[in-house]
């Protein structure tokens, strides 16, 4: 048997971005309370948010718990029974300490001999119980990002005060208290337009009657109600929405029942760059960025309200008033900006701290310049192009300026794309407005890197030249904490040398970038050391990057990075070329077989001096020894050819069609010969094969599927 | 596009459309009064916000219940735009609201004041958006909204969590109002400076003069050698005063001792701090070192605060 159960927990307003985790963090607990008591069935746990409320419901949840049998093992049989089979006192009280009969109790063979154990029964209590039990530990649970205490500090911590508690089994309340709050059969509806308290009875009433009251319950049917409406406002005059996903699930994320109006705003403000503008819109007024057909932008928003419309035009009126202020105070920035231009700005950056123990702006784009100037230099790209060294240190000169702008200043998450657009006002070349401009990218793990190559040096440059310096002063990320966002720079170089398809050695730049520190006069207590630590840090976000972003399985990367990852581009180029030839029919058998040269070669110990060894010719036993070393020799100069053009896929076949040989050798020849001569020499040869078929991928790296 | 004007101080007040300036004052005050607040009156030495007067500062301390609502201008110079911008003020007005302990139904009252200013609130559209106060400078922070009237925010709901670096018990609800944005909104004003005050006045007649003057003192007049001087010797002043709570003292010697008077040259000196601030004298090093040192002088005097309250207390 099986009924509906249903939690809603009513909140003050909750941050519309932490519901989507708020909801899973809630689901994932009671998945695990009700599965481990045995009360799931088939329906899944459902859950639903709003900013006034978290809710979990089940269409059909058991209406007890499965019957439990348990054991519990006792003293040995030889103490708990006389040898003609009596029973004695430890047996009696065990049998009373377990409630049960002493006939009842059982033998049971253990690892130590034979125990008495008594067998009990716990009947299943009912789910209505359970879940009275559970709710309060599920509610206090629920992760969020920051809570709070509204009462006092011994009392709840939610993320908002918590005002309701809905708690419904088989349509009776299940009764629960929580932080001086009793659970009931009350839910509210929408706070304005619908605000009595609604009781009911079932889930199935609870969907209809919050539907009534003005609550859109599923955020996509919000998310599809806001985008439809946005649609039928804009379409007859050609416009539509900037895609945005993001934006529309934080707005869906901010309302109960979604409506919007259409505001406008004079044309004279699109003399200011779209970015302003759109960063004004999005971030500090949330309202929806709109352009034509031809992706301008137009002087039309969308606001998304909490209500049911704008019969009188008064919401728009007061959000475009709203609107107009804010881009008048953009512009008055952009003009009071201009009176000093980025180049006589670098001077101020000596009062801007860069990070207290790393001092100001100023020394940091010292260093920058200079690493860039290095990074174009020394970067190749595809086809050979390079850099234009000179506008990428202009522009590193140039790139932070920004920060001692009034625009950065009112909205700091526009540094950089600020420098490049007053770069661009100010007459500096496109290369270096460009690049002051994108200097910050890839802002995050999904977005783009920069796009010119005098961009991607400064970007390099800055974000190397960051990760040396912080963990140069003891502020490398620990677990979760990343205060600097260095995992993100780490990425950031990572990815854009491997996009880019760049020829760099990770191991240069970085060392690079740790002298320029030290000439730069910050202390730096050991460079060497200082370097190894950013090149660990870098390797581990590069594998990262191979597994998380760009989908290569683990043993792959590793097999990939044992043959050497400083230069990522061409690492990379190896990983697609393993990823192309794993599912060939001799790869796998070939990467079994190397791990098993690997296991012998360890196993023999005297590991350094074996893996340098050469086989000498001489020893060899005619037969599979002979035709393995034939072939190799055959195959090592091709193999090494080919590598030596990129051609690693050619390569790595051909390292694979050494497998019949192999294969031949371990069926029939003794690696462990009784003459040590030999033996050396097999062993000699094996480490050969191993080290010189394995600098494009390190083959006993793979982790082999076994035959089924 | 034409620079911001600056509105005409001699111009007549426009008729009324919504309430005036000063009736919105009276409007909120009688609400909040009607629920049991206390009504003070604006604090008389310079403050960057109603959160600093001391009927926020220590009231919001130890367990004494208490309600106060009063109206408190906040100087923050930094924001001063000699009267040429039409939004922003070296001086606005804030009504400050504190509840303590926090009413279940708070958020529910706070809407209803406004109500009490004229707003029909399903005609429109009120958010409370996620934003956490913080006064570094005081060591208090708390959880909370900015509230959002179609698009304008208009008050600041905090859930205080410290105050003076202490964990507050029972926690207090604050409500900040700003007075010249609900005023514009009502009154439909896309300048604060054309606002109609209330008897006759706009609010630049009233105000203007102020703005201009006291934004050139601090963008380009103050001395910053004397500013700074008088910083330091506030904050010794304080600091001498707070070393010398004469902690082991019987109970009367340890009432007498003036503790506001030291926390209020620890607010003197957290407004030079702001002068020194908006005439761009201080470097972001320094910046987080002075904040430092004030909010010291604060959490000192908040943690006095509390020990002459249990000796009171004991007394009592």
């Amino acid at each position: 048997m099986s009924r509906d159960f249903l939690l809603e927990i009513g909140c003050e307003d909750i941050p519309g971005w932490m519901l989507p985790e708020a909801e899973a963090s809630l689901r994932e607990l009671l998945e695990k309370e009700l599965g481990a008591r045995g009360l799931l069935e088939k329906e899944p746990i459902q859950t639903y948010s709003t900013p006034r409320r978290l809710v979990a419901c089940c269409a059909r949840l058991a209406v007890v718990e499965p019957d439990r049998t348990s054991e519990v093992v006792g003293p040995p049989k030889s103490v708990a029974f006389s040898p003609d089979g009596k029973p004695t006192r430890a047996a009696e009280s065990f049998a009373a300490r377990q409630g049960v009969s002493v006939k009842a109790l059982v033998t049971v063979e253990t690892p130590k001999g034979e125990y008495i154990a008594a067998h009990s029964r716990q009947k299943g209590r009912p789910a209505r119980d359970v879940l009275a039990e559970i709710i309060p530990g599920v509610v206090r649970g629920i992760s969020f990002p920051r809570t709070m205490y509204w009462t006092s500090p011994e009392g709840l911590r939610f993320i908002r005060p918590i005002r309701w508690l809905l708690a419904l089994f088989d349509g009776k309340v299940v009764r629960v208290k929580l932080g001086g709050l009793e659970s009931g059969n009350t839910t509210r509806g929408h706070r304005l337009l619908s605000p009595a308290a609604v009781a009911v009875k079932s889930l199935e009433e609870y969907r209809r009657r919050l539907a009534k009251a003005f609550v859109v319950l599923d955020a996509r049917e919000r998310q599809r109600i806001i985008a439809r409406e946005a649609e039928r406002a804009l379409k007859r005059e050609g416009l539509r929405r900037r895609a945005d996903i993001a934006q529309l699930e934080e707005l869906a994320n901010l309302t109960e029942h979604p409506a919007i109006v259409r505001g406008e705003f004079s044309t004279e403000f699109l003399s200011l760059p779209a970015e302003v503008l759109i960063t004004v819109m999005r971030h500090h007024q949330k309202y929806i960025a709109v352009e034509d057909a031809r992706g301008q932008l137009a002087p039309v928003f969308i606001a998304v309200l909490d209500l049911d419309g704008d019969a009188s035009g008064e919401i728009r009126r007061g959000h475009e008033t709203v609107l107009a202020a804010r881009f008048r105070d953009a512009h008055f920035f952009w003009q009071a900006d201009q009176k000093r231009s980025l180049a006589e700005r670098v001077r101020l950056l000596d009062q801007v701290v860069f990070q207290a123990q790393l001092g100001s702006y100023a020394k940091k784009v010292n260093r920058v310049v200079t690493l860039t100037e290095w990074i174009a230099r020394h970067l190749v790209w595809p086809q050979g192009r390079r850099a234009d060294i000179e506008a990428a240190a202009r522009a590193a000169l140039l790139c932070k300026s920004d920060l001692t702008t009034e625009m950065v200043g009112e909205f700091p998450e526009l540094q950089g794309i600020i420098g490049g657009l007053y770069a661009r006002a100010q007459g500096e070349p496109e290369k270096v407005a460009q690049a002051i401009y994108e200097h910050y990218q890839p802002a995050a793990a999904d977005a783009s890197c920069p796009s010119t190559l005098e961009a991607a040096a400064l970007a390099l440059a800055d974000k190397l030249d960051t990760i040396a310096a912080c963990f140069g002063a003891g502020l490398a990320p620990t677990g979760s904490r990343d205060p600097f966002a260095l995992r993100r720079a780490g990425t950031g170089v990572v990815r854009i040398v491997v996009e880019g398809g760049a020829a760099l050695s990770l191991r240069a730049a970085v060392e690079q970038a740790v002298s320029g520190l030290v000439r730069g006069g910050l202390k730096v207590e050991d460079p060497v050391r200082l370097a190894s630590e950013v090149l660990t840090f870098l390797e581990e976000r590069a594998r990262y990057v191979f597994r998380e972003l760009r989908q290569h399985p683990f043993d792959e990367v590793n097999a990939v990075f044992a043959a050497g990852w400083d230069d990522l581009a061409e690492a990379a180029a190896r990983l697609e070329a393993v990823r192309r030839l794993r599912p060939s029919k001799d790869f796998e058998p070939v990467a079994a077989a190397f791990k098993r040269i690997r296991n012998i070669l360890e196993q023999a110990g005297n590991g350094q001096a074996r893996a340098a060894g050469r086989a000498n010719e001489e020893l060899l036993e005619a037969g599979p020894e002979r035709e393995l070393f034939d072939r190799f020799v055959e195959l090592r100069p091709r193999v090494a050819a080919l590598r030596q053009a990129h051609k690693y896929e050619d390569a790595l076949r051909l390292i694979a069609s050494l497998r019949p040989q192999v294969d031949r050798f371990f069926d029939k020849v003794l690696v462990m010969a009784p003459d040590e001569r030999v033996r050396e020499n097999r062993l000699a040869l094996l480490a050969q094969v191993l080290r010189e078929f394995s600098t494009v991928a390190d083959f006993s790296e793979i982790v082999v599927t076994p035959k089924g | 596009m034409k620079k911001p004007r600056a509105a005409k101080p001699s111009a007549p007040p426009k008729p009324a459309l919504g309430l005036s300036f000063q009736d919105v004052i009276l409007n909120l005050s009688r609400f909040w009064a009607e629920r049991g607040c206390v009504l003070q009156q604006p604090y008389d030495i310079e403050v960057g916000a109603g959160t600093m007067a001391p009927e926020t500062f220590f009231r919001v301390l130890g367990s004494e219940p208490y309600r106060v609502a009063y109206v408190q201008p906040s100087r923050r110079p930094a924001d001063g735009r000699y009267g040429e911008n039409p939004n922003r003020l070296y001086k606005h007005t804030q009504l400050q609201v504190i509840l303590k302990p926090a009413p279940d139904d708070v958020q529910q009252v706070y809407l209803e004041s406004l109500e009490a200013l004229g707003i029909p609130l399903r005609r429109h559209d009120i958010r409370f958006y996620e934003d956490n106060w913080e006064a570094p400078t005081l060591g208090a922070w708390g959880i909370g909204w900015e509230v959002r009237l179609d698009g304008l925010e208009i008050t600041q709901f905090t859930y205080f969590q410290q105050c003076g670096g202490l964990d507050l018990d029972p926690v207090s609800v604050e409500l900040t109002y700003g007075l010249e944005r609900i005023a514009a909104f009502l009154q439909k004003s896309p300048t604060v400076f054309d606002l109609n005050w209330g008897g006759g006045k706009t609010y630049g007649q009233m105000r203007l003069e102020e703005e201009r003057q006291l934004s050139a003192y601090s963008f380009d007049q103050a001395d910053t050698a004397i500013c700074r001087k008088i910083f330091e010797l506030s904050e010794q002043e304080a600091r001498r005063l707070l070393g010398s709570y004469p902690k082991d003292a019987p109970t009367a010697a340890r009432l007498k001792f003036p503790l506001l008077a030291a926390y209020e040259f620890c607010l003197k000196c957290s407004h030079l701090f702001n002068v020194l601030d908006a005439r761009g004298a201080i470097s972001t090093t320094e910046r987080a070192a002075l904040i430092g040192r004030i909010r010291t002088l604060a959490c000192q005097a908040a943690a006095l605060y509390l020990d002459q309250k249990s000796v009171e207390g004991a007394r009592a």
